[in-house]
C-alpha cells in the first residue's frame, strides 16, 4: 500500500521541446530533423533541432524585414529593449545557471557567475546605444563654410557564428553589440551546446524586441555558415565560432558580395570588459556636407 | 475527371435574361471544401532542380509586369518596358515576360519602350478597376486603348449588376467591349474578391466565356482578396470544361498576390493539373504581378549560381 502512494507521488518531469527563435516565432527546423545535445558528461540533455540551408534562408529574409524598424528606431529606444533583455533574463536566471552549468560542465557558482556577467553585459551594451555615436562619430573640421559629420550607420543583416566554448557569456557578448548599433542578426548557436542560446529566444521573444532582429538557429555550423557566408543579402559576418581552415572557407566566399567580416579572436575571458571593437566592426560612416549659410560680417553665421 | 459542364447545348441560352440565368444558376454548385482541399494538396507537390528552372522560365514568360499606380509616369512605365523585354540584363537567357500592363493613357509610352520584341503591351480599360461609368465612357476607354496600339485589353465586369442577378446586362457590356477591341484580345476581370460565392465565380466564368472573353482573370489587384489558388482552380475546371463543350479555348491569369517564385509552381502545377499542357504557355496563361518578377529573378540566379541571392541584385521597381 505505501508503495502505491509513493508511485502517485512521483511525478513525471515534463521535457522541454528546444526550438528555433526566427522572425519572433519558434519553427522547428524545416528539415524536421534534430540531434542530441549532451552534457560535458555525455549524458543526454535534450534534442536540438538540426537547422538546414532553408532554415538559414528563412532567417535572413526574417532579419532583412525587420532591419528598416530596428534601425530606424531611436538610440535610446533600442537601450530601453537591451536593458529589458537584461531585467527578463534575470527572472530567469536560475533557469539559465542549469543550462550553462549542464552545457560547459561548471559548478553551480560559476554557472552563476557567467549568467551573472551576461547579464551585465546586456546593461552595458544598453548603455552604448545612444553614446556610440558620439564617440566614433562628430563633426569634423573642414576649410570652407561647411558642416562635415560623421555619423555611425548599421550595416544591415549580419551572421553570427556564437563561440563554440563558451554557450552562453561568448552569445551574448557577439549578439549584444551586433544589435545595440540597429543591425540585425542571424545566429548559429555553439554546435554543442545551444540550449542557452535556444532558451535566449524564449527571453527575446518577451522583451519588446522586434520579431527577425535576433534569429536563433542550432545545428552544424559548419552546415549553415556556409549558405550565410555565400548569401547576397547578409551584409556582414561574425566568425567567432569557426574554426581556423572552416574560418578561411567563410571568408572566401563571403568576400564575393564584400561581406564585412569580423575573423574569430582567441578570447581567454569572455567576462573581460569588452571595449567598443565587436559594435564598430559592424557600422559603417557616413559623412555629409552641410553648408553653413553666408558668413556675415563677423565671419561667423551665427 | 468530374466535369462541371451543363448537360445541354449553349445555343439558346443567351436568348434573354431568364434563359440565361436559369442556366447560369443550373449549373453545379461548388464544393468549397473539396476545392480548397486540392487547391492546397496540389500545392504540396516538390518541384526541385530542372523541373524547377523550367517553372522559373516558364512564369517569367507568363508574367503581365503591371503597373497600376495613380503615380504613374512615363518615365516608371518606360523603366517597366525595359524590364519586361531584359528581366535580368546580367542574364541574357532570361527569357521575356509575356506583356506590360498599363493604364490606357501609358499605352504609347508602353508600346514605344517594349518596341521590336515580342513583349505585349495590355492596358485595363472600362473605368478600371471599379467600373463605374456609362457603358459609352467604358467603350470609348477601350477604343482609345486600342487606338493607342494596345494588344491586350484587360476589363472588369460590372460586379453591382452581376451580384444583382442582372446576367445579361454583363453579358451585353461584355459583347459590346469585345467588339470595340477589335484584333485586340479581351480579358475579363471579375474581381473575384467582390463575387463572394465560389458558385458565384463558377457562373461569372461561364458568363465570361459565353460572351466571348479571350481570357478569363480573377481580379485588379485593388482589393483585399485577389487571385487565390482555390478561385483559380476553379476557373481553370470552367476553360476546360468550356472547351470540351464548344471546342473554342480560353485563357487564365490570376492577378494580384502572388508574390513568390513558390506560388508562382503552385499555380503552374494546377495548370497542369487541371486545364492540361495545352494551357502551360503564355498565349494561354498569365500572372498579373509586379513583384513576383523580382522573386522569380532572385530563384533563377540562385539556381545559376549555387548562393541566395538578394533584393539589392534586382530592379527597384
Amino acid at each position: 500500500m505505501s508503495d502505491k502512494s509513493e508511485k502517485i507521488d512521483e511525478r513525471l518531469s515534463v521535457f522541454k521541446t528546444y526550438k528555433l527563435y526566427v522572425g519572433g516565432k519558434f519553427p522547428r527546423s524545416e528539415s524536421g530533423r534534430v540531434y542530441e545535445v549532451t552534457d560535458s558528461k555525455g549524458k543526454w540533455l535534450a534534442n536540438a533541432p538540426l537547422s538546414s540551408r532553408k532554415d538559414a534562408r528563412d532567417a535572413v529574409v526574417a532579419a532583412r524585414k525587420a532591419f528598416g524598424g530596428w534601425s530606424g528606431a531611436t538610440a535610446y529606444n533600442r537601450g530601453q529593449i537591451l536593458y529589458r533583455i537584461a531585467e527578463m533574463l534575470e527572472g530567469r536566471r536560475e533557469q539559465f545557471v542549469r543550462e550553462v552549468a549542464d552545457a560547459e560542465g561548471l559548478s553551480k557558482s560559476k554557472a552563476a557567475a557567467q549568467v551573472d556577467a551576461a547579464i551585465d553585459r546586456w546593461v552595458w551594451y544598453a548603455g552604448w546605444t545612444d553614446k556610440i555615436a558620439q564617440v566614433v562619430g562628430g563633426g569634423n573640421p573642414v576649410a570652407g563654410p561647411f558642416f562635415n559629420l560623421s555619423s555611425p550607420e548599421p550595416t544591415g543583416v549580419v551572421a553570427v557564428l556564437a563561440p563554440q566554448e563558451s554557450s552562453f557569456l561568448g552569445l551574448v557578448s557577439v549578439i549584444a553589440p551586433v544589435i545595440a548599433t540597429g543591425n540585425t542578426a542571424v545566429v548559429v548557436a555553439s554546435e554543442r551546446s545551444p540550449l542557452p542560446a535556444l532558451s535566449l529566444g524564449e527571453v527575446l521573444a518577451t522583451s519588446d524586441l522586434p520579431g527577425g532582429v535576433v534569429n536563433v538557429l542550432s545545428g552544424r555550423t559548419a552546415e549553415i555558415a556556409a549558405p550565410l557566408a555565400a548569401h547576397q543579402d547578409v551584409n556582414a559576418i561574425d566568425l567567432a565560432g569557426a574554426g581556423e581552415v572552416l574560418a578561411k572557407e567563410l571568408e572566401i566566399s563571403a568576400a564575393d558580395n564584400l561581406k564585412r567580416t569580423l575573423r574569430p579572436q582567441a578570447v581567454d575571458n569572455w567576462s573581460a570588459t569588452p571595449g567598443t571593437e565587436r559594435m564598430t566592426a559592424f557600422l559603417e560612416t557616413k559623412t555629409v556636407w552641410h553648408p553653413t549659410g553666408s558668413l556675415g560680417a563677423s565671419g561667423s553665421s551665427y | 475527371m468530374p466535369t462541371t459542364a451543363p448537360a445541354h447545348s449553349l445555343s439558346d441560352v443567351t436568348a434573354s435574361d431568364s434563359t440565361l440565368r436559369r442556366f447560369l444558376h443550373g449549373l453545379p454548385g461548388v464544393d468549397a471544401v473539396g476545392l480548397e482541399a486540392r487547391a492546397a494538396s496540389l500545392g504540396t507537390r516538390s518541384i526541385k532542380t530542372t523541373a524547377k528552372a523550367y517553372a522559373i522560365d516558364l512564369a517569367i514568360s507568363m508574367v503581365d509586369l503591371t503597373t497600376l499606380e495613380g503615380a504613374d509616369t512615363p518615365g516608371k512605365v518606360r523603366a517597366l518596358g525595359a524590364k519586361a523585354v531584359h528581366p535580368d540584363p546580367t542574364d541574357r537567357t532570361t527569357p521575356m515576360t509575356a506583356a506590360v500592363c498599363v493604364y490606357p493613357d501609358m499605352v504609347t509610352v508602353a508600346k514605344e519602350a517594349v518596341a521590336g520584341s515580342d513583349v505585349k503591351v495590355a492596358s485595363v480599360a472600362t473605368a478600371f478597376p471599379a467600373g463605374r461609368t456609362a457603358l459609352d465612357v467604358k467603350l470609348a476607354d477601350v477604343r482609345e486603348a486600342v487606338a493607342a496600339g494596345a494588344d491586350e485589353i484587360d476589363m472588369v465586369i460590372d460586379r453591382g449588376a452581376f451580384l444583382a442577378g442582372r446576367y445579361l446586362k454583363v453579358y451585353d457590356e461584355i459583347t459590346a467591349v469585345k467588339e470595340a477591341c477589335g484584333g485586340a484580345r479581351l480579358k475579363v476581370i471579375f474581381e473575384t474578391g467582390e463575387l463572394s460565392t465560389y458558385d458565384n465565380i463558377r457562373r461569372a466564368s461561364w458568363l465570361g466565356m459565353l460572351a466571348g472573353a479571350d481570357f478569363i482573370k480573377t481580379s485588379t489587384g485593388k482589393v483585399a482578396v485577389n487571385a487565390t489558388p482555390a478561385n483559380t482552380l476553379l476557373m481553370l475546371e470552367a476553360v476546360r470544361d468550356f472547351r470540351a463543350q464548344t471546342g473554342v479555348q480560353v485563357g487564365v491569369k490570376p492577378a494580384g498576390g502572388i508574390r513568390t517564385s513558390k506560388d508562382a509552381i503552385k499555380f503552374l502545377v494546377l495548370v497542369n493539373e487541371t486545364a492540361g499542357e495545352d494551357w502551360l504557355d503564355n498565349h494561354w496563361f498569365r500572372f498579373g504581378a509586379s513583384s513576383l518578377l523580382n522573386d522569380l529573378l532572385m530563384q533563377r540566379q540562385k539556381l545559376a549560381t549555387g548562393r541566395y541571392s538578394g533584393p539589392d541584385y534586382v530592379t527597384v521597381d
